[in-house]
């Protein structure tokens, strides 16, 4: 508070209230009470409804769909990134506006037209099922959901790095005789690396929570592609809430977590750009 | 002489373009890959709700619109857009004063925690709120003896919106006031302006584009959101159904055609929020660049012709 003696604008003890009276209500003593009602549960309770056979195989899917959807996006967001920075071509200004529409679609619209897509009549899903590929209704639709989604995260971490890249330093290890692959391997590579893994974590992070748009084209069979969210939707029609803020909690700590590393993988990532 | 220097010039920048820069094929690979891809996760769908929206005809298309239920989600949407909105844009002034323009401890903590509610599951989000509100919550037998209704009614579905949109318009705005920094405002309050006046004739003005851009992500989000909504509405048909839970509501009733005529209208509000924000992330650079020009005129000094 010295620094605050030095300075003659006003209003910071009405914002600052405002903003932690406003913070409080909304989210901090909701989150605590889920937190306080959970731990009126026995740690057994607990522990049985939270690793239930039926919540491991949601928990399984969850993760493992976000992951692969989140590696996914790393690679082909990586492509999309550099393509759209280092490349002219017709339509480029469009397909970089495009690429924040996950953002902007509403998550239900997203999995109303992802699951018709992949569906056995729709314009994909008449190719690929056919030959074996069921995007609808399976497994494999949560991935495409979950990919859906999260793809604007890498392309927009990793452009601001790749548009401040010095091409001085490509320059120079091409005039030193590397070739293109081994310039990009051992220059260009290592420092995009930080922000393709910030990416990552924000599109693996934002899959983990995903409801809207899985719940349209999963098919949401229970063991088989229910996710975590869906099943805490389930047991609260069911006004089982116990069950559900037990899953609820794993969900937040795991959330947590994320949000814990995602701040310090940002913090690496910005030690590379000067 | 000349034309020496210049094909001098050519082959310098053709040898090093070899080392820095992909051959046509490689080239010509990623933008295929890069073009498929996108044309396939955002082209197609998009493509695909106007497509399906229309497939039976205008007539119909109209039609599922004006049916009553429909016409109650979308007034219901914009009201709740109509408050949380607002409530979200005034919080997220205030947390950007107090965090851009003063010092103090705890600063990265308490803007974690606004980022909080992106990190949280919207399920949780709606979860949270039954428990507080909800008849086995903490406060719903007292607000169900006041007979308050807040869960399963419009209240809840404007917190549930809130809590999910809530970072929007402080995360636009915190970096944004960073950068204008104090001098202007304290150079404004030195010269006898009031604390207000100083805030809607210095402040405001400065910060405009990023406001509006957090203002208008806000509002898509507000408008769209599913999941919490979805936990804390009861699904009412005509009455706590939002647009997005009409179009579930819809799907599930095998009303293909009249989900994705809903739809389509929350696909239009997309393609709108898309265009804003292109346009003012455009009109932000062109004022940075303009600012830039002026001040390296100023330092260099107008050169006479």
């Amino acid at each position: 508070m010295i620094a605050k003696r030095h300075n003659p604008l006003p209003g910071f003890g009405l914002t600052m209230g405002c903003t932690i009276l406003y913070l409080s209500v909304i989210v901090l003593i909701p989150i605590g009470g889920l937190f306080l009602r959970t731990l009126e549960m026995s740690w057994a309770d607990f522990w049985r409804l939270a690793t239930a056979d039926r919540a491991l195989a949601a928990y399984k899917l969850t993760f493992g769909a976000s992951l692969i959807g989140a590696s996914i996006n790393a690679v082909f967001g990586t492509i999309v990134a550099w393509v759209l920075v280092r490349y002219e071509f017709p339509g480029k200004r469009f397909f970089d506006a495009l690429v924040d529409f996950p953002f902007a679609l509403p998550t239900a619209v997203a999995g109303l037209t992802l699951s018709n897509l992949f569906a056995a009549n729709g314009w994909l899903g008449q190719f690929l099922v056919p030959m074996g590929i069921k995007g609808s209704f399976t497994p494999l639709g949560v991935v495409i959901a979950l990919t859906f989604i999260g793809l604007p995260f890498v392309v927009r971490t990793l452009q601001p790095v790749l548009e401040s890249f010095e091409r001085e330093v490509e320059e120079a290890a091409a005039t030193l005789g590397a070739g293109r692959l081994r310039t990009f391997f051992s220059i260009v590579a290592p420092t995009l690396l930080p922000a393709i893994i910030t990416g990552f974590a924000l599109a693996f992070a934002r899959a983990i929570g995903e409801y809207g748009s899985v719940i349209f084209i999963a098919g949401n069979k229970p063991y088989e592609s229910e996710i975590a969210p869906l099943l805490i939707v389930i047991r609260l029609e069911e006004y089982d809430y116990t069950a559900a803020m037990a899953l609820a909690v794993v969900l937040l700590v795991v959330s947590f977590l994320l949000l814990i590393t995602i701040n310090l993988l940002e913090r690496w990532a910005s030690r590379y750009q000067t | 002489m000349g034309g020496n220097v210049s094909r001098m010039n050519r082959d310098a920048t053709a040898k090093s373009q070899r080392g820095t820069e992909e051959s046509p094929l490689v080239k010509g690979l990623l933008v295929g890959v890069c073009g498929l891809f996108l044309a396939v996760f955002l082209l197609l769908p998009l493509i695909n709700v106007f497509a399906q929206a229309l497939a039976k005809g205008w007539q119909l298309y109209w039609a599922s619109l004006r049916e009553p239920d429909s016409l109650a989600a979308i007034k219901l949407t914009l009201q709740i857009a109509a408050i949380v909105v607002p409530l979200n844009t005034l919080f997220g002034v205030c947390a950007a004063w107090a965090i851009a323009k003063f010092e103090f401890r705890g600063k990265s903590l308490l803007i974690t925690l606004i980022d909080l509610p992106f990190a949280v599951s919207p399920v949780v989000a709606g979860l949270i709120y039954v428990i507080m509100f909800g008849l086995q919550g903490y406060l719903g037998p007292w607000l169900d003896r006041h007979d308050i209704q807040i869960i399963f009614a419009v209240p809840g579905i404007a917190l549930a919106t809130i809590f999910v949109t809530f970072p929007f318009v402080a995360r636009e705005l915190i970096p944004v006031m960073q950068a204008t920094g104090r001098e202007q405002e304290e150079a404004a309050l030195t010269l006898g302006a009031g604390a207000w006046r100083t805030f809607w004739h210095v402040t405001l003005p400065s910060v405009k584009w990023g406001l509006l851009y957090g203002i208008i992500l806000c509002n898509a989000r507000a408008m769209g959101e599913f999941g919490a909504v979805s936990v804390v509405s009861g699904h009412v048909s005509g009455v706590t159904n939002t647009m997005p839970l009409h179009v579930e509501k819809l799907y599930n009733e095998y009303q293909g055609p009249a989900a994705f005529a809903v739809a389509s209208l929350l696909a239009l509000l997309a393609l709108v929020t898309l265009g804003l924000k292109t346009l003012l992330e455009w009109k932000q650079q062109r004022e940075y660049q303009n600012a830039q020009v002026s001040a390296t005129e100023a330092a260099v000094g107008r050169q006479p012709e």
